[in-house]
């Protein structure tokens, strides 16, 4: 066989994976986000911790509760690392300094895991199961609930209720991501993913030599990671560490496990707005941008452009022999197209068209398909801003699902489309501005300038993936990013929450003659016309400087 | 007012993250143990291979092996170092990277093909593509003295197809490869 047909059945068989599954996980979410019964597990922790799960909340105190809870986990991840020393499991590993405790616990706890530091040698077993664990889950969880928030602000009329955050999240943690662990996390090892509490074996090589083989609680939190579109690797090496992703196999299921949530939402959307095209045409923009950056960078990545990979004759600088070009690829592109930012191959060696792909793919807001729940609501963002762009151009009302877009709907739409690049790129600019900055990246000219944007990008956009050939663990980074992760994260929760808040109070009003349908092809391509033409106009004169520059070389 | 709303959600978020905390982050990863430790418990520890009841390494770590005897993995940028997982993270157009590339191809030969010439993403890259293994074969028979049928028996039995038949792609375990060599003697 060979590798070209590998490569595409490859292809097809995660397709089918994808679509055998979205029906009945869609319908499931949908039962989670609608059922009115708590589960006995539930009850009891809805009674200890004293949470009222009877009344359902207005948007102000759904988002109170968010903030509540992500800066629980901000702290008591913190307090873990500042301490991990003391705790049993961590086999001697120090506690972290202050701004780097600050930039992991904000990684983590915004579902970006971008990580400054090597896994292998600065957090131990305990740190990674009770923090970055737990937060793999809940992380992942707020998603899923501010998305499940904003369809009940288009699903409902005539209310100020949203739901319940402390329900939400608990029950897509217990209901949704626990189970669906277990099975990918058996799985994986099964192939031979390791999941073991001894710090490591000592071995004395065929030639005589001193091996040091690490081992850890990796199985369990490699699931997580994927499903809960996190990505933060327990190895420096991530996804391209082989007790991370083992096999070729672990590697198909982990790109599946990454974006079955996503591409299942849509159907989640269109079944609880009574509507399933609607959630059909949502699909169909997720799947289009995904495909089409698969194509565009496994092509690049096979002619291999670049001085030093035509002389190596392959584009395998950073890249496993198991997974060959078109499984790295298809992780790459699913791993950036979704907030998993997760690797199984350096993106910084990638090919200049190659990487800039993998970008793009997160400077389109990480819609293709996104992460848990962000992927979602951010894509109905965008399809109100499509309503709203294309109403002005012919002159009609501007309506989503029998929703108006007046004044306060669209502020909260524009407010939350800026607050992704103002971060990215007001971030990027400060740090080279200020002393020491260009000192921290590692390649002069524009794929230095790529470095840089791509890991404000990455922060921003609650990536964490990297092109790491610069200094992150420097002060300057830690804070920097760690701040573009929090805007980036929680200013677009809050937009949403605040949209959904108003589109539940309106009435709705009928469909009429004048009103553009929001399915259908038509609609689709002025949905990718609004993402494309967005992210162009943002970002196109610091992409010159970097990666298309680089790329023209 | 709005401080004291702030201070309850704070306190209620505390509440309800040690209780996930203890059926995520702890309940959870134990239940994979046991799970593990009952399907495949050689892999979950790590895939660790013996030769002669000694612990040599581990099937999925990548180890340096420079003689002419041998099997030769891909380069490493992290020395095959099971501590420092990772890559050069040099760009395409890296000037130290041609320089790199160019020099293993001096050693490796010019028909070497891109994994001979690569660093892995991991560092640890436990396989080599079959064309790189092939063309080490002679290499290595004349180097241990013999023939190199049995050497080629070697590689073929750590040869593995694609998996499932069609994903990634076909590898030789080097380290599999080298103990079988090393079984035969010089």
């Amino acid at each position: 066989m060979t590798t070209t047909t590998a490569g595409l059945l490859q292809l097809a068989f995660y397709i089918c994976l994808i679509a055998a599954a979205h029906v009945p996980l869609g319908a499931y979410m949908a039962r989670i986000a609608q059922g009115e019964k708590h589960t006995r597990v539930e009850r009891l922790l809805y009674r200890f911790t004293g949470v009222d799960a009877g009344t359902e909340q207005n948007w102000r105190h759904y988002a109170r509760s968010v903030l509540g809870f992500s800066l629980a986990g901000l702290l008591l991840l913190y307090l873990l690392l500042r301490i991990q020393r003391w705790l049993p499991l961590t086999f001697g590993r120090e506690n972290f300094p202050a701004d780097g405790a600050f930039n992991t616990a904000v990684s983590f706890v915004t579902n970006t895991n971008w990580q400054w530091y090597s896994g292998e040698a600065a957090i131990g077993h305990l740190p990674q199961m009770l923090g970055l664990t737990v937060q793999n889950f809940v992380s992942g969880a707020v998603g899923i609930s501010v998305a499940f928030a904003l369809v009940r602000g288009f699903a409902r009329m005539g209310t100020d209720k949203l739901g319940n955050f402390w329900v939400d999240v608990t029950r897509v943690s217990l209901r949704l991501l626990l189970p669906l662990a277990i099975v990918v996390a058996t799985i994986f090892v099964c192939e031979g993913v390791i999941q073991s509490f001894a710090a490591g074996h000592q071995v004395t090589t065929l030639t005589g030599a001193q091996q040091d083989i690490p081992l850890g609680p990796i199985a369990s939190q490699e699931a997580i990671k994927q499903l809960g579109t996190n990505g933060g690797g327990f190895f420096n090496a991530n996804g391209a560490h082989p007790f991370e992703n083992a096999t070729a196999l672990t590697n198909i299921l982990a790109i599946w496990a990454m974006t079955v949530i996503p591409f299942s939402l849509p159907f989640t959307f269109g079944r609880m707005v009574r509507d399933r095209r609607q959630g059909f045409a949502i699909l169909a923009v997720m799947a289009t941008l995904q495909l089409a950056s698969f194509g565009l960078a496994v092509a690049a990545e096979l002619a291999h452009k670049g001085t030093a990979l035509m002389a190596a004759g392959g584009s395998m600088e950073g890249k496993e022999q198991r997974f060959g070009i078109w499984g790295t690829v298809l992780y790459g592109t699913t791993g950036t197209g979704t907030s998993t930012g997760a690797v199984n191959s350096m993106h910084d060696s990638w090919t200049a068209a190659g990487g800039g792909i993998l970008m793009l793919n997160m400077l389109l807001g990480e819609v293709s398909p996104g992460g848990v729940g962000t992927g979602l609501y951010g894509l109905l963002v965008i399809a109100l801003l499509t309503v709203f762009i294309s109403g002005l151009m012919v002159g009609r009302t501007p309506e989503y699902l029998g929703k108006r877009l007046g004044r306060a709907e669209m502020t909260s739409v524009a407010l939350y489309i800026l607050v992704m690049p103002m971060a990215m790129l007001f971030g990027a600019a400060i740090t080279l501005m200020l002393p020491g900055g260009q000192a921290t990246l590692q390649d002069a000219g524009p794929h230095g300038l790529s470095e840089i944007l791509y890991a404000y990008t990455s922060g921003a956009n609650n990536n964490g993936s990297a092109f790491a050939g610069f200094n992150a663990a420097s002060p300057l980074h830690t804070v920097g990013i760690g701040l573009a992760m929090l805007f980036g994260r929680f200013l677009p929760i809050v937009f949403a929450l605040k949209l959904a808040g108003s589109l539940a109070q309106q009435q709705r009003v009928p469909a009429t003659a004048g009103t553009l349908p929001t399915h259908g092809p038509l609609f689709i391509t002025l949905c990718l016309g609004i993402v494309l033409i967005v992210a162009a106009l943002t970002f196109f004169p610091a992409l010159a400087l970097g990666p298309i520059a680089e790329a023209l070389l | 007012m709005i401080m004291k709303s702030y201070l309850h959600h704070l306190l209620a978020g505390l509440r309800i993250m040690a209780l996930l905390t203890v059926i995520l982050g702890a309940l959870y990863p134990l239940a994979i143990w046991g799970i593990g430790h009952v399907l495949a418990p050689g892999k979950a520890e790590g895939s660790i291979v013996t030769a002669n009841g000694r612990e040599v390494g581990s099937r999925l770590i990548g180890q340096q092996f420079t003689g002419k005897e041998w099997l030769w993995g891909r380069p490493s940028a992290a020395d095959y170092d099971g501590r420092a997982s990772g890559s050069s993270n040099l760009g395409p157009n890296s000037p130290e990277l041609l320089k790199t590339v160019t020099g293993l191809k001096e050693i490796r030969g010019a028909k070497a093909p891109a994994d001979a010439l690569t660093t892995s993403g991991s560092g640890l890259d436990p396989h080599i593509s079959t064309t790189w293994a092939q063309q080490q074969v002679e290499r290595i028979a004349k180097a241990r003295g013999v023939e190199t049928g049995r050497v080629q028996q070697c590689i073929d039995e750590a040869t593995r197809g694609r998996r499932l038949g069609f994903l990634g792609e076909r590898t030789v375990n080097v380290l599999e490869a080298n103990m079988c060599l090393h079984a035969l003697g010089k």
